[in-house]
């Protein structure tokens, strides 16, 4: 199918299977996954533990190649050889845990090690250290041991050195998941003022509803496939479904989903607290 | 109770910071000179060629603003072995006889070949000293790989070498904080690390031991997919952050100790 390549990112038919042990059962992570991400999007996958999330971010840039279907990434084949390191430079990468994705012994240095792979000239790797520090709030460590850091400054330090490498796209495979509540914050801020300021594309791997709240889209994957999709306001009305799949249900949702059942007439697309007291408060000066 | 925090205190390498010229210099400056030392200390072979050699050193000390008592720590695990050295030499020479009892024998000649030796070793130790106080093991190993770099065509491995030393040195506090983490988790369920004898206390360590192997290649594993991630494809067309430069204070350091080295070596 290359007919919708022009999308920025084309999953198509994609499916892939881990082979274990020779003789082991195979064990399909994605089955026949097809999905598209625009330009300039804030996408979140959800999904509990084992349903194929983290392997198909694996997929978006050749990270892992598809047993059946293609990934096309601004109309290259992630199984093409001459084009993986134009794809990896296109879309970057931050995995769950931060500890062990910083290479380099010093903060700069570590940001530095992208654009050093990528053989780009000194004061230019020097400039991209800088601004990539800067976006993430990170310049006053630039010379500090990375073992000095919080748990979210790790993070951010890690997202600091895929966006010196001047990536169309961010992948985070659950950035949060280690990270004290504070770190979370950091994080999430972050990835949000990436998306808004710097138009970086999003694709945001996470088990924590509320996060995934913030997207643009919402994929929900159980068992290597995508069972639901579409805007946040939409997906998260369906409480049961998460359930069944055994998501947690955002806590604010939950609540109007509750008040609704009583009888109050609340609006279907209240996703947070904010929205939430605006509703109310609508509610009680219309009475 | 096993002092298990100390472990965060624990630095890598000597270097202590600084903004003396010693500290300044490039780093292969610093190794290039620090290696002509050692070589020249086994050509010197007179009294008056070790004074020189030691002022040279002394010289250099001050120069770096180190207090002098960092150097001689050094000193201090190797100083039975500088004994044994000397003892051997002065009792072992045959020549002039100076003092006997029983089959010990001190000998003139073996007494000056004993301090000879004694000196140069000492002279070695503060000699290499100097270079890791004043150089950051980052530095170090960036001049390292940059000196080796020519010795990649007779197959020395020269980026992958420091590859493997900065991520030993990035890994070391990682491995170390969560040493201490395992340790707390095993005493806390009663593990005992310190009584016994060497056998039961070597067996005590496998509860600590085997859960580290296990992360430590869980991380490594890790580590290798983020680093292809962020497109590492080994050395080839690497470009990097901090370029090594010689100024001319390191090229007249390399000429004037080059010289100097090389007189004494020749002439001592």
């Amino acid at each position: 199918m290359m007919g919708n390549k022009e999308s920025f990112i084309v999953v198509d038919k994609v499916s892939f299977s881990y082979t274990g042990e020779p003789g082991a059962k195979e064990e399909t992570a994605l089955d026949q996954v097809s999905l598209t991400i625009e330009a300039g999007e804030f996408v979140a996958i959800v999904g509990h533990n084992g349903s194929g999330k983290s392997t198909l971010a694996k997929h978006l840039n050749g990270l892992l190649l598809p047993t059946g279907g293609d990934v096309w990434v601004a109309g290259m084949n992630t199984k093409d050889e001459h084009h993986r390191w134009d794809i990896r430079q296109i879309v970057g990468m931050v995995f769950q845990n931060p500890d062990n994705q910083i290479v380099a012994a010093t903060v700069e240095e570590d940001v530095a090690f992208g654009p050093e792979n990528l053989g780009l000239p000194t004061e230019l790797i020097r400039s991209r250290v800088d601004e990539a520090l800067a976006v993430v709030g990170m310049s006053e460590y630039a010379e500090a041991p990375p073992h000095s850091l919080s748990g979210g400054q790790k993070q951010r330090v890690a997202i600091a050195g895929v966006i010196a490498m001047r990536p169309r796209c961010l992948v985070l495979d659950e950035p949060t998941a280690m990270l004290d509540p504070v770190g979370r914050r950091e994080v999430m801020e972050t990835i949000s003022r990436l998306n808004e300021e710097e138009g970086i594309t999003v694709v945001l791997i996470t088990h924590f509803m509320d996060e995934a709240v913030k997207a643009h889209r919402v994929l929900v994957m159980d068992e290597g496939r995508i069972v639901r999709e579409g805007q946040p306001a939409a997906v998260f009305q369906e409480i049961d479904l998460l359930r069944e799949l055994r998501l947690d249900v955002p806590p604010v949702i939950e609540l109007a989903s509750r008040l609704r059942a009583k009888s109050l007439a609340l609006p279907e697309a209240i996703l947070t607290v904010d929205e939430m007291v605006t509703a109310l408060c609508q509610l009680r000066s219309g009475v | 109770m096993v002092p298990v925090a100390t472990f965060r205190h624990i630095t890598i390498g000597q270097y202590i910071p600084g903004e003396s010229l010693l500290h300044r210099l490039d780093p292969r400056t610093k190794i290039l000179v620090t290696l002509l030392l050692v070589v020249g200390l086994f050509f010197i072979d007179t009294y008056l060629g070790y004074g020189l050699a030691a002022l040279y050193i002394a010289l250099a000390i001050f120069r770096s603003g180190i207090p002098p008592r960092f150097l001689f720590r050094g000193l201090r695990p190797v100083i039975i072995i500088i004994l044994l050295t000397f003892m051997l030499n002065s009792f072992m020479t045959e020549g002039e006889i100076l003092w006997q009892w029983g089959f010990l024998t001190l000998t003139k000649e073996g007494l000056s070949k004993g301090g000879m030796l004694a000196i140069r070793l000492i002279l070695l130790i503060v000699g290499t000293s100097i270079l890791t106080l004043t150089t950051s093991p980052l530095a170090l190993t960036d001049g390292l790989e940059s000196l080796l770099r020519p010795g990649k065509r007779i197959g020395i491995p020269a980026h992958e070498l420091a590859m493997m030393m900065t991520i030993a040195l990035r890994f070391i506090p990682t491995l170390l904080e969560e040493t201490e983490k395992i340790m707390k988790a095993q005493m806390a369920r009663g593990a005992d690390f310190e009584s016994g004898n060497l056998l039961q206390r070597a067996r005590s360590l496998l509860p600590l031991l085997v859960p580290l192997f296990v992360s430590a290649f869980r991380r490594a594993d890790e580590l290798a997919v983020a680093m292809e991630a962020r497109c590492y494809r080994g050395g080839e067309g690497r470009t990097k952050l901090k370029q090594l430069a010689f100024h001319t204070a390191d090229f007249l350091v390399l000429a004037g100790s080059g010289c100097f080295v090389l007189w004494l070596a020749l002439t001592m």
